[in-house]
């Protein structure tokens, strides 16, 4: 119970570093799990190789995060949606296959033996490394409330509704697209971190290419641009496989065939605009008010 | 040099394969706007339907009949119940809807038919050739002939009839063809139908071509394509034809001379970037 929660906590932190790039700044990226794959890669070779801690090594990891994010948002920036969804495919297989054939990364063998996170001198493990990751995550998404409610925001919401209208008011799409991305991959970062850290053991094929499909699929389900909805969707879609474990074999036809019809029937996600749950909720809050 | 010929006409028998996959997700792209990742899906069941009507009458003329019209029929439902009453969306909202249908298709297939590698014992019924010491095998000769003659009946269809000229139309303004008295939403079906049914045949070809069919053959070819019509120039049908006929060169040349560290699969991806960066508009797309 504990590892389930602990490991949606911390999907639910990549999740959140998704949502900043796609959800506000509406630019859809189907490679989140190579940006989460780099900052486990980087905190796993900065504890083993350097001796690093956790803690020495997080601000490290999410500048080398945001740096990558900036380098490969770079290309992503020039080619919109349909051309981005396909270049951040392309980057998620580029970044695995590095991953797994250059050496230095461990190759096929990935990364092992990572230390776990010490607090002044106790290793966080089972319940203390969860709440430590429910930390993380609660920071996160105050940061994305605090993104949500500033001016940056706006003009991310602008570019997303309308990119020419946008820019004719002085708003520069680039500068503003570069910064989502940057954010969401430092995000990312983090969550990457904590994932090596829990995991002690990591190797290519946790950063495929489905993984990000998964947490694209998260993202949607909870609804895109709002607050709660990342954690809500991870919560769901990471629920999910456990209930269905009795159900061995059918258990990933399942699980596509509800994500199936939860985006033909409600594509705008459980919170999003114009959702079941707004429509049914909504009406109940603005009575209280 | 005879082995570079040999590696030269391997190549061009995997990009004409490629071809063949790619040539669906153009045209699907090209009319509706959708990165349709569930053809690979709508090719894995094409190789299965295939398999099992040849081991059942023993006739491959019939597998390749029975598979193309199972792969139309699975293309129209995919189109109908999912596609269409999405178009109206962001695009990626389709595109996770088709990747969903490509893994919970391929989980179908490994229920069914078991997740091991099945082999695909047919002899296709074309003649061997020796020209010069090199030789072609029936194998070879056939995917060139099949590809050949697909491409030139496409070619007829879309340039010469009346029916190629609804499609162009409806490809390039959705709504005004409407506006001029055609029934897009047939044209945008009838072009799934010949989407997938030539899907099937490359699904027949590929599973004869390497001897074998299993539930995750599509995971690959379906991304790989998506890099392939970009690099063609994103519905772009000759674009991305030559795109996969060099992509197929490209791979068996550098694979077998050159040892370079990459898994042969993130080539696509490497040429596709250098093509954004280079030409975004792919190597035969228009610029819009």
């Amino acid at each position: 119970m504990i590892t389930i929660g602990t490991l949606i906590a911390i999907q639910a932190i990549a999740v959140c570093g998704l949502n900043v790039i796609v959800g506000y700044a509406g630019q859809i990226s189907l490679g989140h799990a190579a940006f989460f794959g780099i900052g486990a890669y980087t905190a796993a070779l900065f504890a083993t190789k350097a001796g690093l801690s956790f803690w020495a090594s997080l601000p490290i990891v999410i500048a080398i995060s945001a740096l990558i994010g900036l380098l490969l948002g770079l290309p992503s920036i020039r080619v919109r949606e349909d051309f981005l969804a396909i270049t951040t495919i392309g980057i998620n297989f580029i970044v695995e296959a590095i991953f797994r054939y250059v050496p230095f990364f461990g190759g096929a063998l990935g990364i092992g033996g990572i230390p776990k996170i010490a607090f002044y001198g106790v290793r966080l493990k089972g319940i203390s490394f969860f709440i430590l990751c429910l930390v993380f995550l609660f920071l996160v998404i105050g940061l994305c409330y605090w993104l949500k409610k500033s001016w940056a925001s706006l003009a991310c919401y602008a570019i997303r509704e309308e990119e020419q209208a946008a820019s004719t008011l002085g708003i520069s799409p680039v500068k503003f697209k570069l910064l989502a991305f940057v954010i969401g991959t430092a995000i990312a970062g983090i969550g990457g971190s904590l994932y090596a850290h829990y995991m002690q053991f990591i190797s290519a094929g946790d950063f495929s290419f489905p993984i990000s499909v998964g947490f694209l699929s998260m993202l949607v389900l909870g609804g895109m641009g709002t607050l709660w909805g990342p954690v809500l969707g991870t919560l769901i879609l990471g629920i999910l496989p456990e209930i269905f474990r009795p159900l061995v074999d059918y258990r990933i036809l399942l699980y596509t065939i509800l994500l199936l019809i939860m985006i033909r029937f409600q594509p705008g996600g459980l919170l999003g605009e114009g959702s079941a749950m707004r429509r049914i909720f909504e009406p109940l809050l603005r009575v209280k008010r | 040099m005879q082995g570079l010929i040999e590696q030269l006409l391997n190549g061009i028998a995997m990009g004409s394969i490629y071809a063949l996959v790619t040539l669906g997700l153009a045209l699907v792209y090209g009319i509706m706007r959708i990165l349709h990742v569930a053809h690979a899906a709508v090719y894995t069941v094409g190789a299965y339907a295939g398999l099992y009507i040849f081991h059942g009458t023993g006739n491959l003329f019939l597998a390749f009949i029975g598979a193309m019209v199972l792969c139309a029929i699975m293309g129209i439902i995919i189109e109908r119940f999912l596609y269409y009453p999405l178009m109206k969306y962001p695009p990626f909202v389709p595109l996770i809807g088709s990747i969903a249908v490509l893994l919970a298709i391929e989980e179908v297939c490994r229920l069914v038919a078991g997740p091991y590698i099945i082999t695909f014992p047919a002899k296709l019924p074309f003649p061997e050739a020796h020209i010069g010491g090199i030789f072609i095998s029936s194998t070879l000769m056939a995917v060139y002939c099949i590809t050949a003659s697909v491409f030139f009946i496409l070619w007829y269809i879309t340039t010469k009839t009346s029916l190629g000229l609804a499609m162009r139309a409806t490809s390039q303004d959705i709504s005004m063809a409407s506006a001029t008295g055609i029934n897009s939403h047939m044209i945008v079906s009838i072009t799934f139908i010949i989407g997938s049914a030539i899907a099937a045949i490359a699904g027949i070809l590929v599973g004869i071509y390497y001897n074998q069919v299993y539930p995750t053959m599509g995971t690959v070819p379906a991304y790989k394509t998506l890099a392939l019509i970009v690099v063609g120039g994103l519905g772009s049908v000759p674009g991305a034809v030559v795109a996969s006929l060099l992509l197929g060169i490209g791979e068996t040349i550098l694979i077998g001379y050159a040892n370079i560290p990459l898994p042969r699969d993130a080539l696509a991806f490497i040429a596709m970037i250098g093509v954004l960066m280079w030409r975004s508009e792919g190597i035969m797309g228009s610029s819009r």
